[in-house]
């Protein structure tokens, strides 16, 4: 197969440590919880109030002039994956479109996008001043909506919420005119959007590609599902900060929020020849599938998981004693915390008792398609760094949950680290990264 | 060493029909899919017909219905179109210990899916108990309570677009590599090309590869009235979808799911599997111009095309049939045109190409798999597919589009094509399988 070898060369985050990579790598050294009541709308009645929001900021501050009128076309999901796709072009040092349209230092047409995306759910207040329109005896009137409400939305109301809107914006501000594609396999759905931008490279369609993910989860329906599903955690809306446990004794679920990541991918010696800093490789990827009717749940032997990771491992060709960190899903959901202890234990046995496990939920939140993007972010910058944070409120482990979970930010040496993931519909994943070295 | 990938089973759940004969009988008739909206009440809405399925029971197809109460409907015909396929390509979704020679950890899934319609009473019930038409502003613990009444698990979490994906991994049991893409209109066409790539390269044995769709309920149809990107012609379905014609208004808002079966020439040859086509070639692209419309020179698609034709190593003189986008837009029908005289040049025009959307419809997420099946029927049966409904040719628009009747010749090599908002371009080509 081909020998085309796949780099990092930049890494952008918005989440609620923050607008920048930089800001969410200090944050996670720190140990900073950004798990607040939810600011979005007022959640009183809500099970969960909590959720991982993104500070204020200005989409029209992020992107070109050029591009400026669209911002009226981007959903909340569609800003932060913008803004994060403008991080990672600074941190990698490439040129584009954007940053400079005359010195471009990518071809379009060799430059490929791969981006994971939720299900996009529209603005209730928006919809709401049409809907009014539409209501008989304090009931939605089908007939009132065709003739009112309909014609009271904005025209291109749609736009906004098709999930290849992301990757669209960022291929138009920075010149994409490669293959993009938009996984949507909900919380695994960046990480094989990851693996799959891995191979446009790996097959000759492009040299470089931007790959990622970004969800903006802070919405009343999709909030409100979490509920529903028991996967939200309940009972720490007054301790916000230790409400997401992951592996915890006293976990009790997830706190979903928002972020956007997204990893600037090169081949080698395309990125050699622009003397691109090397931030870590790529070196496998897998993905594969829970069987279970509770779509809502990993197996309880984390079958479906154990499988990808095995696949990774073998892609990467390396054991499983030689990986060093692991960036689990983690999830604090207590059932699936449990799945995913299992099924490490079934691939990684006793060397589990040496490799760092650093769940970083119990810090950013569960942020669904852009979960991916920013756990293998926080690897790749563990490799950079040589160093992990530590896992915030964790303190004594869950029965079946006995890892290696750090509680301290520590120097480590890490050679090959392993992001994985399940999805609430069925998928799972793995990408095994590996520090760069020239002769590998 | 790179796989040769063919495509060994295939089904289909369309307008037109149930199963891959019904729909192209359908095809070769003359059947129109598109009738007045049936799923709710559209009599206010700019547009107030479509193309449904109709009268499709699932539990024909699985053994356990009660699993799929809440399905989506793109769920629910994707599923009835695996397992025609797998059927077809001998792929044993009886028992729990398959006897197909298929190793479950290299059988994966790769659809181009939907999302699933909204549940309209939580959504809209929620949303009026909460608001404050007077303030313009919604009382959240209002909004609150109702959802908490009405809102269904189940219901909600079958509108995740990754569910067809989790239902077809149940039906197979497959392990292998799972996905699943939305590029709009191009989805199906995504899947089946990445889905391809991942058996060229050994990465799966086989892969079940497809579309999931339905966007056919209220607030999808609200979403492509409001782009005005749907025909209008209320007082006459059967003839609004009219791709390539002067007097085209839009599209027609179809549904449907369909499956084809991609798996390397060594995994069919050992299993004795039919081989129905090869798949050659697969080009994607992005336009990067607008959010709203296609690059006005064609740019994305042409380039798309381009590459497919390079990965399938074949010329524009090696294409018999091009099975178009079509969608009967007033833009997409002019740009493809563009590209399709852009990349063929002087051989532009003796191309016979067609849309059979003039007869089923858009099918959204799952259009380019059920174009691509009507593709390996046209190799099968050495037949194309026509345009219906052209009767007044576009003047601007100037090659062989198959009017009104299909056309028997003789077909190896063919291209099909699918444009989606936001710029996305896949095509895909396949060829008649020949052992060398």
């Amino acid at each position: 197969m081909s020998t085309r070898r796949v780099v990092v060369t930049g890494t952008g985050a918005v989440s609620s440590l923050g607008l920048t990579g930089d800001e969410f790598w200090d944050g996670l050294l720190e140990g900073r919880c950004g798990v607040k009541k939810i600011q979005a709308f007022e959640p009183t009645g809500f099970p969960c109030e909590l959720a991982g929001e993104v500070a204020d900021y200005k989409i029209r501050n992020h992107v070109p002039k050029t591009h400026r009128k669209a911002t009226k076309l981007m959903s909340r999901d569609i800003e932060l994956s913008v803004i994060a796709a403008g991080d990672a072009v600074k941190n990698s040092g490439l040129v584009t479109k954007a940053t400079d349209p005359e010195n471009a230092t990518i071809t379009a047409t060799r430059t490929a996008i791969s981006f994971g995306a939720g299900l996009i759910s529209c603005e209730i207040e928006e919809i709401a001043a049409s809907v009014e329109k539409a209501v008989t005896d304090g009931e939605f009137d089908i007939r009132k909506w065709g003739m009112n409400g309909l014609q009271s939305l904005t025209p291109l109301w749609l736009l906004k919420y098709l999930p290849n809107m992301l990757p669209c914006h960022i291929g138009i501000i920075h010149d994409i005119q490669g293959p993009s594609n938009t996984i949507t396999c909900g919380e695994v759905a960046s990480h094989i959007a990851i693996a799959e931008a891995v191979e446009m490279i790996t097959r000759d369609d492009a040299d470089v590609a931007f790959a990622g993910g970004g969800e903006a989860k802070v919405n009343p329906v999709v909030m409100m599902r979490q509920c529903l599903h028991h996967r939200a955690v309940t009972g720490s809306n007054d301790s916000p900060e230790q409400a997401c446990r992951p592996f915890d004794t006293n976990a009790s679920g997830s706190v979903f929020g928002e972020a956007a990541g997204m990893l600037i991918l090169e081949e080698l010696e395309f990125a050699k020849s622009r003397n691109a800093t090397i931030a870590a490789e790529i070196v496998g990827t897998a993905s594969s599938n829970s069987l279970n009717t509770d779509y809502a749940h990993l197996e309880p032997d984390g079958k479906g998981l154990q499988i990808a990771i095995r696949k990774a491992l073998n892609e990467a060709n390396v054991r499983p004693d030689q990986i060093d960190l692991i960036v689990p899903a983690g999830t604090g959901i207590v059932a699936d915390d449990k799945a995913e202890g299992a099924a490490l234990k079934a691939v990684f046995d006793s060397a589990l008792e040496s490799i760092s496990v650093w769940p970083i939920k119990s810090m950013v939140s569960h942020t669904g398609a852009a979960a991916g993007a920013i756990d293998l972010i926080a690897a790749v910058r563990a490799i950079e760094h040589q160093k992990i944070g530590p896992a915030a409120n964790f303190t004594s482990p869950a029965a079946g949950c006995e890892l290696n979970i750090a509680t301290e930010a520590a120097n480590k040496e890490i050679n090959y680290a392993l992001c994985c993931g399940y999805s609430f519909g069925g998928q799972t994943a793995a990408i095994v990264i590996k520090k760069y070295e020239e002769n590998a | 060493m790179d796989h040769r990938v063919v495509i060994t089973g295939m089904g289909v759940v369309c307008p037109l029909g149930h199963d891959v004969p019904t729909m192209w009988d359908g095809l070769m008739t003359g059947k129109s899919g598109v009738a007045t909206t049936t799923l709710f009440d559209a009599s206010t809405f700019p547009t107030q017909f479509d193309a449904e399925v109709k009268d499709y029971d699932i539990s024909s197809f699985v053994k356990n219905p009660d699993l799929h109460q809440h399905s989506n409907r793109g769920s629910l015909f994707v599923l009835g179109a695996c397992v025609q396929a797998c059927k077809q390509a001998g792929i044993d979704i009886e028992t729990d210990t398959p006897a197909d020679n298929i190793d479950r950890t290299r059988l994966g899934i790769y659809l181009g899916a939907g999302e699933g319609s909204a549940d309209n009473n939580a959504f809209f019930s929620s949303i009026i108990s909460g608001w404050n038409a007077g303030k313009q502003t919604m009382d959240w613990s209002k909004w609150t309570q109702k959802a908490l009444e009405t809102m269904d698990t189940m219901r909600e979490l079958e509108q995740e677009p990754n569910m067809p994906a989790g239902h077809l991994a149940l039906l197979t049991g497959a392990r292998g590599i799972t996905r699943s893409c939305l590029t709009a209109c191009a989805a199906s066409t995504q899947a089946i090309g990445e889905a391809a790539m991942i058996v060229r390269h050994g990465k799966a044995d086989v892969m079940i590869a497809g579309g999931a769709h339905s966007m056919i309920h209220p607030l999808g149809l609200t979403g492509f009235n409001r782009l005005t990107a749907l025909s209008t012609r209320n007082d006459s379905p059967t003839t609004a979808s009219r791709p390539f014609s002067a007097t085209r208004d839009g599209f027609v808002l179809g549904e449907g799911g369909a499956v084809v079966i991609l798996e390397t020439l060594e995994s069919a040859k050992k299993r004795n599997a039919p081989i129905l086509a090869e798949l050659i070639g697969f080009g994607s692209s992005n336009d990067a111009f607008r959010v709203t419309d296609m690059h006005e020179e064609a740019r994305g698609a042409a380039s798309a095309m381009r590459t497919a034709l390079k990965d399938a190593n074949v010329t524009t003189g090696d294409i018999d049939y091009i099975s178009t986008h079509g969608t009967s837009t007033i833009e997409n029908d002019s740009i493809e045109t563009l590209a399709i005289k852009t990349v063929f040049g002087d051989r532009a025009k003796s191309v016979p190409v067609s849309s059979p959307k003039s007869q089923f419809g858009h099918l959204i997420g799952a259009t380019g798999c059920t174009e691509l099946i009507t593709c390996i029927k046209a190799i099968e049966e050495n037949t194309l597919p026509m345009t219906m409904n052209l009767n007044d040719p576009d003047p601007q628009l100037d090659l062989d589009y198959i009017p009104n009747e299909p056309r028997k010749t003789e077909v190896n090599i063919v291209m099909s094509e699918s444009f989606g908002f936001g710029g996305q371009n896949n095509v895909l080509i396949i060829r008649r399988f020949e052992t060398e």
